[in-house]
């Protein structure tokens, strides 16, 4: 008897789709009736069955016409940070509650492309900004009001951010699938809190359009599921180049991820950086950390001790270019050509001011503050010129370790999810948790996060970071390790 | 160096966002809480170290491209329209700026 159809992934999903074993409507509806079922959650911000059902019974005409998309009928939701036409687009924020998109973004389009079933969107921190999903500002699916998001593992828990609704979809099985996007680790950490795998590319990997922007230097698409094989599938289906709609899409052509999985892992030389496994970790994250660098020597690899000596200066790096970029990106928010307009003003700069208090929340409007001030006369070279350069370091810092190593290891986070409401408002508590994803974002270089472990009952990620087109050979390790481990199998009690 | 509130003021015009007072005296204490954290970057000698904007330039060139000066979009007009908060005749409205 094969797993109930939540509890398959999307290789086994789309074999089993592509054998007509199940349609892709059975399978819409299920899933369907599992976000339902779930609501309390507060995943999903927006769903809307006809359009899964329409899109879910022209995959099965497709399977059944023959040529049908690898991923046909397999079902996803997104991060309500990708634009779609078929859902409202919110970015998790009032300034956008009401806004329906044009076109679709990229990547959307490319899962599309692929025959993939959109069962809704996802909840995420307001313009993809937080750690922990708690500056969402737009009510979840099926509830009235706006409420945190909910960690599967423990509901009291935060599952971490910017892309936690896709987390919480793919860890308590309301999705097999789910895009995220990673801008200083809002991939890798919620996929570490809520115990599933995702993989943020190299920078220019994926397509940004249409992924409402937030740092544009920073920004990349990846996907989130239950092992590594799927991430493989999936990311192959989302990146491409895009030359004609992203500038800063890479010239690279699309690859099958899924090429070296089984690859052997004797002799690869994991590199462990010392800042990564210091005094700074939680006690049994760094056991988790420790147990599967020793899984991965018994695999054939080789454990090297390796530097990144700036990582903790790329927090103070990270919040002065992200919030820089972000005062650029979110100017276009002025009540004009979409979005909230205030309801009463004297005049236009007036119109502006009050739409923009109204329609974005205090992180939004924090970063909004950090990035006008840096970028103001008097202090850009101080603050955004310096923090440039300094990334450059980290970047070089990197290509150092490399030069020791095939692949860098380490925890994805110092901490396992935190409860909702612990860090109490102190935004400067959420910063310095993000210290060990940052580093790689600012090298524009890919990482994932895989589960390795438990702290008490809440997961921990193991994260990897691979060479500037190294996605494979992450893919590859992080697949060995779940051949030969199951924590990626674990489900949250109840799901 | 600390901000003070005529500094937070000053930012919030720039940034065109009406901050009550309550959330100006917050913002004050949070920023001031984070550029704590800045100094130490600061203090790196970054003396013949060239800025980074694109990350992959750290690793290979990278040139922006531009693309051809034609015309590709359709007239999508309505469907670009339907989320403005106020359209008259195709036209955005916006309230007067020329007496």
């Amino acid at each position: 008897m094969s797993a109930p159809l939540h509890h398959r992934g999307v290789a086994d999903l789309a074999r089993a789709l592509a054998a007509r074993e199940v349609s892709a409507e059975e399978t819409a509806r299920h899933f369907l009736g599992r976000m339902k079922a779930h609501q309390d959650l507060a995943a999903f911000v927006s769903v809307d069955e006809e359009a899964t059902l329409a899109q879910a019974r022209a995959a099965d005409a497709a399977l059944a016409a023959g040529g049908a998309g690898a991923l046909a009928g397999v079902p996803i939701a997104h991060k309500d940070i990708f634009v779609t036409t078929g859902w409202p687009s919110t970015a998790g924020s009032r300034m956008l509650a009401d806004y329906r998109s044009p076109f679709d973004a990229t990547v959307v389009r490319k899962l599309a492309e692929a025959g993939m079933v959109t069962l809704g969107k996802l909840s995420c921190d307001e313009f993809a900004m937080g750690s922990a999903n708690e500056n969402v500002a737009v009510p979840a699916a099926g509830l009235d009001a706006v409420s945190p998001v909910r960690n599967p593992w423990d509901r009291e828990r935060v599952p971490g951010g910017s892309s936690g609704g896709s987390a919480v979809a793919v860890a308590a099985a309301l999705a097999p699938a789910a895009t995220g996007t990673d801008t200083g680790g809002s991939i890798r950490q919620p996929a570490s809190f809520c115990g599933i795998t995702g993989i943020k590319p190299t920078y220019g990997r994926a397509s940004r359009y249409g992924m409402i922007a937030f740092a544009s230097s920073l920004d990349q698409a990846g996907p989130m599921a239950r092992s590594a094989e799927d991430c493989a599938l999936l990311l192959s289906a989302m990146c491409g180049p895009d030359p004609d709609r992203d500038s800063t899409s890479l010239d690279v052509p699309a690859e099958d991820f899924s090429r070296q999985l089984h690859a052997s892992l004797e002799g690869l030389r994991i590199g462990v950086p010392k800042e990564f496994v210091g005094e700074g970790v939680a006690p049994g994250v760094r056991a988790a950390i420790e147990a599967a660098l020793a899984e991965y020597e018994k695999l054939g690899a080789r454990r090297v001790e390796v530097s990144l000596p700036r990582t903790e200066l790329s927090i103070p790096v990270y919040y002065i270019l992200a919030a820089a970029e972000a005062s650029s990106n979110l100017s276009r928010f002025d009540g004009v050509k979409f979005g909230h307009r205030a309801a009463q003003y004297k005049d236009l700069a007036e119109m502006y001011a009050k739409t923009r208090a109204e329609g974005f929340g205090d992180e939004v409007k924090r970063r909004i503050m950090i990035g006008t001030y840096v970028l103001s006369h008097g202090y850009y070279d101080a603050y955004y010129l310096q923090a440039q350069k300094v990334r450059r370091m980290i970047a070089d810092d990197f290509q150092q370790a490399f030069r020791d190593c095939d692949l860098i290891a380490g925890p994805a986070a110092p901490t396992v999810a935190w409860k909702i409401g612990e860090h109490g408002g102190d935004p400067v508590a959420d910063y310095l948790a993000d210290v060990f994803t940052l580093p790689a974002s600012l090298a524009g270089l890919p990482g994932m996060s895989v589960p390795c472990g438990f702290d008490g009952r809440m997961p921990v990620g193991l994260q990897l970071i691979g060479n500037y087109f190294g996605e494979a050979t992450l893919l590859n390790a992080a697949h060995r390790f779940q051949q030969a481990t199951d924590w990626h199998q674990k489900t949250p009690e109840g799901f | 160096m600390a901000l003070n509130s005529s500094d937070i003021a000053r930012i919030a015009s720039l940034a065109k966002l009406q901050l009550n007072s309550d959330e100006s005296e917050r913002m004050l204490t949070q920023i001031n809480g984070f550029f704590g954290l800045v100094e130490r970057m600061q203090a790196v000698d970054t003396a013949g170290t060239e800025p980074l904007a694109h990350p992959v330039a750290a690793f290979q060139d990278v040139t922006l491209r531009l693309r051809e000066d034609a015309v590709s979009e359709p007239d999508d007009r309505a469907a670009n329209q339907r989320s403005a908060p106020a359209v008259e005749n195709g036209l955005f409205l916006v309230p007067k700026v020329i007496e």
